[in-house]
């Protein structure tokens, strides 16, 4: 660890950046259907004076630019997984695919919020006194599953939620213990969260903050976007795996709660460029981030359609840890998004 | 043909890490070269002008190799370690590898010697020793996310030439040696050395889209079916030509490119031979679907062992894919 520095980020612990956290995590934004989360992070890239623009998949590019400087991509994905209604049964529930992945052992007896109106839904199971051993023993599979609105019948059901419509898990932001927040879509609100931290701040780079769409679906929002874009380096944002609680090895863990932001070496899709990962790492540890490996290969997120948008791109990925990831309740530190957003600041800062 | 390939085997590069092997050949071509390049993503580009007029001819061999990447490290100082590009990790135990630095260990599992009685290694059995006993010793060689690849061997048998890094390097002496031949040639060239084509043919996707080159040839091994009870069944044998690649499950080559090397080898009475491979890709795949379409093809050279520490080849049909490739640029 070097010296502390001056930091140019305030902290998520102040009210004010709480609150923009808290409110990009309530807004919706199921692939697909981002109208919601797309609403509010015009207007907070708008007060901050960036120019913003949507594109045809529906991202949105919030830009500082400045003639003759590097064009930094600066990547987070503003979807979350969900569920995607595809009809009623006779009784009145809803029926659904996953959008995005989700494990069906996190869903039974969840409370969710169905369609724009954000109707109240529960995704209902046989009660425990009625099930066979052999149900109690296998997994459900998500054509098992249904969400029961209340409704009495299948009219019903479609009349006040059309098909196509979608669902998140209700399960809203609340901060706990020591340093924690707990809530649905961190995977990447906070990635949005520090986009928007450094659109506060007078870079020395032509600054693009793409906050995409549908990359749970296939990182498709930040290949259009890159393609258009062409920049001449791409970071992306993400929160990921924390696999560090139970009886779990260290070298299972991917990354820590905690221990600072996590910097990508190699996932599915991408490896990042050595010269950008080591130039972060420096960074990180010239200006006492704390920080740590990614220490995994699994999983893969938009720096991979960053990179081969076009000609090729550097790119590295600074992720916060998160764990139970893709559930209805992940758990992060709120220090570890500080170290995220403080780490891309103070690298672009120097970046000329 | 042989000291080309000797030189290229010797030197590493894994996906990802292949400024190595990328310095090595910008030596070796550079002379012979009107313009030579590096890309954000570590392809080396090098260009020889053709006649004005004459198509523009990219030509692919990647420069990356499979191997190891670290992930962790513990407190006796092993290093936990996954894959890079896909491979069955028992190939590699027991076996010398190499850092880009130059820092050597062995590969070892959770059951060396005997081979685990509950089933398949897989990579989270595999481990490399680096001579340490503390993880702060490792930590002071090696860093999380380095890679190592198998330690270089060779064995020449006649015509026959076994060596770890054989996918791809045949194809990179092969285009080396298309560059030195070729002193006119009607078109232009545009030899790629591809980046990342094991972890997902992605140097050659932005390097066809930054190049926009008229055509695409590939230049990769293949699976031979020549050995005992090989599978996948494959009509493609050492030593009897180039395989004029039909298709497999990254591309189907452009028709007309395709026939035009039969046709180069039928008048020239050269051996060739039909591959048709029925899993795997190369970099024919991603060029092919640069941009709004590429006419692309593969020129295999058949390979025995692929993805093993002992990959052969015959120099036979290396030197085949010299005189096929100077066919189709001189036309």
């Amino acid at each position: 660890m070097g010296r502390l520095i001056t930091k140019l980020i305030s902290s998520v612990n102040e009210t004010e950046n709480t609150e923009l956290l808290k409110k990009l995590l309530e807004a919706r934004g199921v692939s697909g259907d981002e109208g919601e989360i797309r609403k509010l992070i015009r207007e907070e890239a708008e007060k901050r004076g960036a120019k913003v623009e949507f594109d045809a998949l529906g991202n949105v590019i919030a830009s500082k630019e400045k003639e003759g400087k590097k064009r930094v991509l600066l990547d987070a994905h503003m979807d979350e997984v969900g569920f995607l209604i595809t009809g009623a049964t006779g009784d009145g529930c809803l029926k659904y695919q996953p959008v995005g992945g989700i494990d069906t052992r996190v869903l039974v007896g969840r409370r969710v919020l169905v369609g724009k109106e954000k109707l109240p839904g529960v995704i209902g199971i046989t009660p425990i006194h009625l099930a066979s051993e052999s149900e109690m023993e296998t997994p459900l599979k998500h054509k098992d599953l249904a969400i029961d609105i209340g409704a009495s019948d299948k009219a019903g059901a479609e009349s006040d939620c059309a098909p196509g419509s979608t669902a998140v898990f209700d399960s809203p932001p609340e901060l706990f213990g020591q340093n924690m927040l707990v809530s649905r879509a961190l995977d990447d609100r906070v990635g949005c969260y520090t986009l928007l931290r450094i659109l506060e701040l007078d870079l020395p780079v032509s600054l693009f903050c793409v906050f995409a769409v549908q990359e749970e679906t296939g990182l498709r929002g930040a290949q259009t976007a890159a393609h258009r874009i062409r920049p001449d380096i791409g970071l992306a944002f993400e929160g990921t795996t924390a696999n560090d609680i139970g009886d779990v090895k260290h070298e299972k863990m991917v990354c820590e709660c905690g221990k600072g932001v996590a910097i990508s070496f190699m996932d599915r899709v991408s490896i990042s460029n050595p010269r950008l990962r080591a130039a972060l790492i420096e960074t990180a540890e010239a200006n006492g981030i704390p920080h740590q490996m990614r220490r995994g290969t699994a999983g893969g997120n938009d720096a991979g359609a960053i990179q081969r948008a076009a000609s090729a791109v550097p790119t590295c990925t600074l992720s916060v840890p998160v764990r139970y990831i893709h559930g209805a309740n992940g758990v992060c530190c709120l220090a570890d998004i500080d170290a995220q957003a403080e780490l891309a600041a103070q690298y672009l800062m120097k970046n000329e | 043909m042989l000291n080309t390939l000797k030189q290229v085997l010797a030197v590493s590069g894994v996906s990802g890490n292949e400024h190595n092997i990328a310095k090595t050949i910008e030596e070796m071509v550079g002379p012979y070269v009107s313009t030579i390049k590096t890309d954000a993503l570590g392809n080396l580009i090098a260009i020889k002008e053709g006649k004005a007029g004459g198509k523009r001819v990219m030509l692919a061999a990647h420069m990356d190799q499979i191997g190891f990447v670290v992930t962790d490290i513990n407190d006796k100082g092993f290093l936990y370690v996954t894959n890079v590009g896909g491979f069955a990790p028992e190939a590699f135990l027991g076996k010398v590898v190499t850092f880009t630095d130059g820092l050597q260990g062995v590969v070892s599992s959770k059951a060396p010697s005997r081979g685990p009685a509950d089933g398949k290694i897989t990579m989270e059995d595999v481990y490399i020793d680096i001579g340490t006993s503390t993880r702060a010793e490792s930590e002071a060689k090696v860093k999380l996310g380095d890679t190592a690849c198998v330690a270089h061997q060779l064995v020449v048998n006649g015509t026959r030439v076994s060596a770890p890094t054989m996918d791809d390097r045949a194809a990179c002496a092969v285009l080396i040696e298309v560059l030195k031949a070729a002193a006119k040639p009607n078109k232009t060239i545009v030899a790629v050395f591809t980046s990342q084509e094991e972890v997902g043919i992605r140097g050659a996707a932005v390097s066809a889209f930054a190049e926009q080159p008229d055509e695409g040839i590939a230049v990769d091994v293949t699976l031979a079916g020549d050995t005992p009870d090989a599978k996948p069944r494959m009509a493609v044998s050492l030593g009897k030509g180039p395989a004029i690649k039909i298709m497999d499950r990254a591309s189907i080559s452009t028709p007309y490119l395709r026939d035009a090397l039969i046709k180069i080898c039928e008048d020239g009475g050269m051996a060739y031979q039909r591959e048709v491979l029925p899993f795997g890709g190369t970099d024919a795949g991603a060029i092919q679907r640069s941009r709004a379409g590429i006419p692309a093809v593969t020129i295999s050279i058949p390979c025995r062992y692929v993805h093993s520490p002992v990959e052969t080849v015959d120099l036979a049909d290396l030197d085949d894919c010299v005189k096929l490739i100077l066919g189709y640029v001189n036309q």
